[in-house]
């Protein structure tokens, strides 16, 4: 959700789920993230954009790589950072969402960074008349986790388009294949929703157990072979496969996992010569992918980080940059949807 | 003792009669009454109604008299129109004993604005596991015929089958809250597209409908009766009406909420629309509406489930399950069943009060409006519309998911016994 000023411009947007974003939401998004990239090849990398603001990280579960990178994020814009890690606090009773919320606010939050174990909560914290500032949705639950989409949507134009020839495109056409824990995934939420938006084709891949209920109604196709998807792939993203599922019955055994919905060398092969592999993080080297495959220079987990800070950067900037046009499609979609 | 006749008001939705009240009773029905001494309702336009009767009801006390008392409750029951309800048992501590049921039916009794008839629990502390002393809970004062665990399921098919053996003894009934445990660990919503794309854990249609299957053929099997809490599925209608049509003693209720809203609404994340059983499909709400006007779902039961607001004032997952009903139930009835068509007043009259009082076994309500019956009445203008605002109920919480909805009908006036519990819509 990009909430529009609507008027007044101390209302702030936010980003709550990927499928708020239109195409040119996001290819605007992706743009000004090449720029912020761009500003981290040189000498000094600040802008003073966001001087005089405040952007809370605010973290009920442990994230360190999620909240290092929106943390580094908005130091490059020049904001004051507040990490409030509040996991372990009394979380389960739900009252610390909203008292902590009307902390921040009496700190004078600007933007809420909000990672939450429960699905929906950024939601809440934006809708529920809480706080007045700006929220970005840095994970809730097994929802959506649009900052992650972002990068990877970035860094998949980047590679298959380029960085330059990119700029003003979105994915038109791209043969996308996830794979993996999928109905737990709020990575794998996001990026079908912008994936989609951005024109690209998605397949999901994963045995039938990890494959939520519903999932025909969304805009991508599902199969259980990954053997016959890879070759019609630009970009294969495995997701983390928690071993702890197959004492749910999930799948049998970690062997059986990785043989049918593995990656490994053998099968990388099987991927178009320019086809990249991807991959959030953290890895578990030897469930869904082997060491051979994640040290490959075919794999973009480590730009993929390095992305990450310039994505949020964009995201930071747009909803908080003051810049009267930033977003401009979200602010009319909206006001559209008002009438 | 007083006289009160109500003046041309349509009896079951009927021709227009006058209706004479005296002392408790009704003492005449006729077109034309002379008033006499009686004090008179014009009741023109108006729907006469038996007082209706809730077999799902939590009034929370003892142990939760922050979100409910047994005097709250009633008199949220009597705006309602209500005039008898069941307590469910799990309550702190849990109705398990004669003593508890004991204590809830005397607090109804000093309430005075609606019968209180208390549910017994199954098993010991609602864990499934040791029966409860029905027998004790059936002999005492409260004279308990409805058994329920309800807010757990009776998942051990051992123990419900000896439940619903050793009730026959005295007439009983076990009351079923149909979910198969392992099938909703962590289950926060129907279990389906919308769960899907929300991340919430799912809750099947399956978990409901095994566990009612299970039951409908262990009662066929003991020649026991089992009622079926709150149906949410078109599958439960199925298997219900299968049961009916093989002449098994199953009785079934659907919740108003269950008739009106579906779990779209769960895309707000609002916690206002968390309950059990789970908001499910248009297609199952138009299978439950179906059903309800079929009779294959014998009546309407609120499962009225106060909460503080606290409970609901926070994320999705960390919220209370349940949504408070009494004082909307006949309007979302209205607007689900008698605007569409699907039932007529009489109809009404039948799932809302005659049924729940011969599931229950109830004495003195759910019966004609005639002479000689007791009067428990409530008096409907199905003409009224309005805007629902809990800060204006008689119950003490306000989780109500029809919070600024426009609803049609009111009570106007409650009769328990023949003494006005309700007169112009409030509290008398
Ligand atoms: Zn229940």
């Amino acid at each position: 959700m990009l909430c529009p000023p609507g008027g007044n411009p101390r209302t702030p947007r936010h980003l709550i789920s990927a499928a708020d974003l239109t195409r040119d939401d996001a290819v605007l998004i992706l743009d000004t993230a090449e720029e912020m990239a761009r500003v981290a090849d040189r000498p000094i990398k600040k802008l003073p954009t966001l001087r005089g603001r405040t952007v809370v990280n605010l973290f009920f579960e442990d994230s360190t790589r999620t909240r290092i990178s929106f943390e580094a994020a908005a130091k490059r814009l020049s904001a004051d950072v507040i990490n409030f890690s509040a996991k372990g606090s009394s979380v389960s009773k739900g009252e610390s969402l909203k008292d902590t919320a009307l902390t921040l606010e009496a700190m004078g939050a600007d933007a809420v960074v909000i990672r939450h174990g429960a699905s929906g909560a950024p939601y809440r914290l934006a809708t529920s008349g809480w706080i007045d500032s700006a929220v970005v949705n840095a994970g809730d639950g097994t929802h959506e986790h649009p900052t992650q989409a972002l990068l990877d949507a970035f860094t998949m134009r980047r590679r298959l388009v380029g960085a330059d020839a990119g700029l003003g495109r979105d994915l038109e056409g791209r043969r996308i294949t996830i794979v993996g824990d999928i109905l737990h995934s709020r990575v794998a939420r996001s990026n079908v929703h912008l994936l989609a938006t951005l024109g690209a084709h998605v397949t999901l891949v994963a045995p039938p157990t990890l494959v939520p209920v519903g999932v025909d109604r969304w805009p991508c196709e599902v199969s259980y072979s990954l053997d016959a998807v890879l070759p019609k792939s630009d970009a294969v993203m495995m997701l983390r496969v928690q071993r702890e599922r197959m004492n749910a019955a999930y799948f049998p055994t970690e062997r059986e996992y990785s043989r049918r919905y593995g990656l490994d060398g053998e099968r990388m092969a099987k991927m178009p010569g320019h086809a990249i592999v991807m991959h959030p993080g953290p890895m578990v080297r030897g469930m869904e992918i082997t060491a051979q495959v994640a040290d490959s220079d075919r794999c973009t987990a480590v730009e993929q980080v390095a992305n990450g800070v310039s994505t949020r950067m964009a995201v930071l900037y747009l909803l908080l940059g003051g810049s009267e046009t930033a977003l401009p499609s979200a602010a009319a979609r909206t006001e559209e949807n008002n009438a | 003792m007083s006289k009160t006749l109500i003046r041309g008001a349509k009896v079951l939705g009927g021709e227009p009669q006058d209706v004479l009240i005296d002392g408790e009773t009704i003492a005449r029905v006729a077109p034309s009454l002379d008033a006499g001494d009686a004090t008179v309702i014009e009741a023109e336009g108006r729907i006469l109604l038996p007082g209706l009767v809730d077999l799902h009801t939590h009034l929370r006390e003892p142990g939760r008299e922050d979100s409910e008392t047994v005097l709250t409750g009633t008199r949220a029951a009597a705006v309602g129109g209500f005039t008898a309800v069941h307590a469910m048992a799990n309550t702190f501590p849990v109705a398990d004993t004669a003593g508890v049921v004991e204590q809830v039916w005397r607090l109804g009794r000093e309430s005075g604005y609606c019968d209180v008839q208390p549910v017994g629990a199954v098993t010991v502390g609602l864990e499934g596991k040791q029966l409860a002393e029905l027998g004790a809970m059936h002999d005492s004062a409260a004279g308990v015929k409805v058994f329920s665990d309800d807010g757990k399921c009776v998942d051990d098919a051992v123990i419900m089958r000896r439940a619903l053996e050793y009730v026959k003894a005295f007439d009983g009934v076990v009351a079923q809250h149909a979910q198969e445990p392992r099938l909703t660990e962590g289950a926060q919503m129907n279990e389906g597209v919308v769960s899907a794309e929300l991340g919430l854990g799912g809750w099947p249609a399956v978990a409901e409908e095994s566990i009612i299957a299970r039951d409908v053929l262990l009662a066929a099997h003991v020649g026991s009766r089992v009622h079926i809490c709150h149906l949410s599925t078109a599958g439960s209608v199925e298997i219900v009406r299968w049961a009916k049509s093989k002449g098994w003693n199953v009785t079934a209720e659907v919740t108003p909420h269950h008739l009106l809203l579906t779990d779209e609404l769960v895309r707000s994340y609002n916690p206002v629309y968390k309950v059990n059983p789970p908001l499910r499909t248009e297609a199952d709400v138009m299978a439950l509406r179906e059903a309800l006007a079929d009779g294959t779902i014998d009546c309407v039961a609120t499962d009225h489930a106060p909460h503080p607001h606290e409970d609901k004032d926070c994320e999705w997952a960390a919220a209370a399950m349940g949504m408070v009903g009494l004082e909307t139930a006949l309007s979302v009835v209205q607007q689900t069943m008698v605007d569409t068509g699907l039932l007529d007043w009489a109809g009404v009259a039948d799932r809302m009060s005659a049924r729940p009082a011969a599931i229950g076994r109830l004495d003195g309500h759910g019966r004609p409006v005639s002479a000689g019956e007791p009067a428990n009445l409530t008096l409907v203008d199905p003409a009224y519309r309005g805007t629902v605002d809990p800060a204006g109920f008689a119950s003490r919480s306000r989780n109500s998911p029809y919070e600024g909805r426009e609803l049609p009908g009111r009570v106007t006036h409650t009769f328990l016994r023949g003494r006005a519990t309700v007169v112009d819509g409030k509290l008398a």
